[in-house]
């Protein structure tokens, strides 16, 4: 292992500067916060502002074993303009796709500024050898990919090899020289908030400049608490070492309206830097067309059929 | 103020995603001009001929005549009370009151949004509150007191619980419906009868609640409400016809009340002011103890009683929390009670807004480090920022005193031994709060707090199943909860 840190029972990473304390998240009371910011009431010209950032905020994703060159090409059209009728609608962030697309992606999606996103290191378990995770990284950094979504080993960490987790996202970032890192915690297998906290600080401390929630391959995903806790671990870290790492759940949010209640937790917890899509992402399939229809409501006043979307 | 100036000042939202203003109609509340005295199931003129207006603290702007019961209204609505106790509530069957006490609650939860409304309006709390706290809470204990009514005998075997008879109740301003609630519910679910007076600034939603307890087809004489000012509650407390006083308020009436008890034969519960102690150790988890503090003591604009206005942190973890805690308090909205997006409402009235003030000053002067997130408030209306304090010594009037204003006062501690002294250190011992990851820490800090209700990595919760009240000058008798019967009962 490169570079082990002394890590496990102590509670507090070794690293200069000093990463916060590991401490605690108190369940009941983070579920509560989260219901309650849920419950603001967004004005009209801020739904607006947040649904036009929710655009341009988007991973469009397909990660599918039957993802074909053709679906790739359908989702990079949908991706650099998702509603053809209204021009004034942003392209979203990036298309988040499996390696052996990520060229076919780049093809289409020329200089259009729609990034490519590709999931390594054994998505969606990472239960395969160090070495094959990192040589995978590195493949699909060479390819050209932008950004790397990675997972971590949940086997590692649930039975408290932390070290283990930590190497592994040290040893992936080191591989991915220009493309953005995003460690994905699968926090639906991590059982705990305490758990989600400390995952977040290992994988930041590894050299995350992304945390995600899922991989979008098991039932519990992402989830508004869950959210507010990595948000706070990303406040903690920025407080004490001014380093600003990126949030992205994914998984789970379908609706326009989830899409704003993520945008004001992210909004009250880390303020209004943070709304950007460096710093934020959706990561999610069939969220994109309910914001289009949502969208089109506002400026027009009018419920849409679903058929006016393409279905890509 | 115009619009877009009330914008850049609420800084740190940006102006592409401000949520404000969404306010809650006021279309639902429908206000007579002028009310009388709720006297036999009827709304009649007062005697004393006296009327005042109850203002919205957050607009200034009067609402509706109120009047003012003297002496003689007193005495008519005790007879009533008495009249209502002997003929009939008393001897009915209890399943009988259960019912007409479930009714009451389904209305409550029925007219829920007229109420909550009202009750921002006249009182200035934010209406997310009324809402999701004071609403539901008040329904709440009137289902559980309906569900003890024919259950007596089994709450206190062998003792053969029998009604006080008619129950002289007084309330503030702060919870005026919910403090109702818990005054109303037990008296009747006992058997007693009640005289009840709202604090002077916020009587409308009790005016309301004489409808409802129409609707609940409630026989008359068995709730009668009396509005009005001091004189009518030292009136129903002297009155000879009242077996039984409840009051909850400051601790210096409190004490009259008390003095003026002494040597009757009539029962007495008081449930009084509070400086509490909100104590964070290092191991807690942070965010959720900040948002702990902040509900602590911005909850209804620090206007409760429970509030925890002493924060104790642990010297591990001072700047941290200070830190966050400033953080935080900058995202607190502060205005329009009825806007959905408010956490901070106005200020009850123009006197509690001087105390805060004056209190706030002496913090300045005796030396302790203020600070308020930049918000700019109403012109109109009674209105004080989200205040902490910090540099605070044992000593100062903030850390003794209670403020009852959205006033932090923030002192620290190094051993668990520190913590219990410092917080036990005060006249009052009403609430307490705990924020740690140890189990076995909150049960021995539970064991040496001094305070009825101790709140454990939480703050502010209510349930009608758990007794509520206070040692040394919070009062005493409890509320709430098996206990909350026993004040309205006498026993064989």
């Amino acid at each position: 292992m490169a570079q082990a840190p002394a890590l496990p029972s102590g509670f507090e990473l070794p690293l200069e500067p000093r990463l916060p304390k590991i401490g605690s998240v108190d369940q009941v009371a983070v579920e509560e916060r989260a219901a309650s910011l849920a419950r603001r009431s967004i004005k009209r010209e801020s739904k607006v502002f947040a649904l036009d950032l929710a655009v341009r905020m988007m991973d469009l994703t397909t990660l599918e074993g039957a993802d074909t060159p053709g679906k790739i090409a359908a989702l990079c059209s949908k991706a650099m303009r998702p509603d053809p009728s209204d021009l004034t609608v942003p392209p979203v962030a990036a298309v988040c796709v499996y390696p052996n697309l990520v060229s076919r992606a780049l093809e289409r999606l020329g200089d259009s500024g729609v990034k490519v996103a590709s999931v390594a290191t054994a998505f969606p378990s990472g239960q395969s050898p160090l070495e094959i995770k990192v040589e995978e990284a590195a493949l699909v950094a060479e390819l050209g990919a932008h950004e790397i979504d990675m997972v971590i080993d949940r086997g590692a960490f649930l039975s408290g090899n932390y070290a283990k987790v930590y190497d592994e996202v040290r040893r992936v970032k080191e591989v991915c020289g220009k493309a953005h890192l995003k460690v994905i915690l699968e926090t639906g297998e991590l059982g705990t908030y305490d758990n989600v906290r400390r995952a977040s600080l290992l994988a930041i401390a590894g050299g995350a400049d992304f945390i995600k929630t899922s991989t979008g391959k098991i039932q519990s995903a992402a989830t508004l608490p869950v959210t507010l806790v990595m948000l706070e671990a990303i406040r903690d870290v920025y407080e004490e070492t001014g380093r600003r790492i990126g949030m992205k759940p994914a998984g789970g949010i379908r609706h326009a309206k989830q899409a704003v209640q993520y945008l004001v937790v992210l909004h009250e917890t880390l303020g209004p830097e943070w709304l950007t899509p460096d710093l934020f992402r959706f990561g999610a399939s069939s969220l994109l067309n309910d914001v289009l229809l949502q969208i089109r409501k506002e400026k027009t006043g009018r419920y849409q059929s679903p058929d006016y979307f393409t279905l890509d | 103020m115009t619009e877009l100036e009330r914008k850049q000042d609420r800084s740190p939202v940006p102006s592409g995603f401000d949520y404000a203003p969404a306010p809650e109609s006021r279309d639902v509340v429908r206000l007579e001009k002028r009310y009388g005295l709720f006297i036999g199931g009827e709304f009649v003129e007062p005697r004393s001929g006296e009327f005042h207006s109850s203002i919205s603290p957050a607009t200034e702007e009067p609402l509706a005549e109120v009047a003012y019961a003297g002496p003689e209204d007193v005495a008519l609505a005790v007879t009533a009370a008495r009249d209502a106790f002997e003929n009939g509530w008393s001897e009915i069957a209890p399943s009988e009151r259960a019912k007409y006490l479930f009714r009451i609650a389904r209305i409550l939860q029925e007219r829920s949004r007229e109420f909550a409304v009202l009750e921002s309006l006249d009182g200035g709390k934010p209406i997310r509150e009324s809402r999701d706290v004071d609403l539901p809470l008040s329904a709440a204990h009137f289902f559980y007191y309906a569900g003890w009514a024919d259950k007596l005998e089994y709450a206190f075997p062998s003792r053969k619980p029998r009604p006080v008879g008619v129950a002289g109740q007084i309330i503030p301003w702060n919870f005026p419906l919910l403090m109702l609630s818990w005054k109303i519910a037990p008296a009747l679910a006992s058997g007693n009868t009640v005289v009840l007076k709202p604090a002077e600034t916020t009587p409308l939603t009790a005016l309301l609640f004489c409808d409802v307890l129409r609707q609940a087809e409630l026989p008359p004489g068995v709730v009668n409400i009396v509005t009005g000012d001091g004189r009518a509650g030292a009136e129903i407390v002297k009155h000879p016809g009242v077996d039984k006083v409840a009051f909850t308020g400051s601790t210096d009436v409190g004490k009259e009340i008390q003095r003026a008890l002494a040597g009757t034969e009539k029962k007495l519960t008081l449930e009084l002011g509070g400086k509490a102690a909100n104590v964070i150790f290092d191991d807690a988890a942070l965010d959720q103890a900040v948002e702990g503090i902040i509900n602590g003591i911005y909850f209804n604009q620090g206007h409760v009683c429970c509030a925890g206005s002493r924060l104790l942190v642990q010297e591990t973890i001072y700047e941290q929390t200070i830190a966050k805690l400033k953080r935080r308090m900058g995202t607190l909205r502060v205005g329009d009670p009825l806007d959905k997006n408010t956490d901070v409402g106005a200020i009850n009235s123009k006197q509690q807004l001087d105390k805060i003030r004056e209190l706030v000053a002496a913090g300045e002067e005796e030396g302790a480090e203020i600070y308020q997130p930049p918000c700019r408030l109403p012109e109109k209306g009674w209105w004080f920022p989200p205040t902490v304090f910090t540099n605070v010594a044992q000593s100062y009037r903030i850390a003794q005193e209670e403020i009852f204003g959205p006033v932090l006062s923030v002192l620290t501690f190094r051993t668990p031994d520190e913590a219990v002294e410092k917080a036990n250190n005060t006249p009052y011992g009403l609430s307490a709060g705990v924020w740690t990851e140890k189990g076995s820490r909150i049960l021995w800090m539970a064991q040496h707090l001094r305070a009825g209700v101790i709140w454990a990595n939480t703050y502010n919760r209510f349930d009608p199943a758990s007794p509520f009240g206070g040692y040394k000058e919070s009062g005493f008798g409890r509320e709430g909860g098996l206990h909350g019967l026993e004040p309205y009962l006498r026993f064989e």
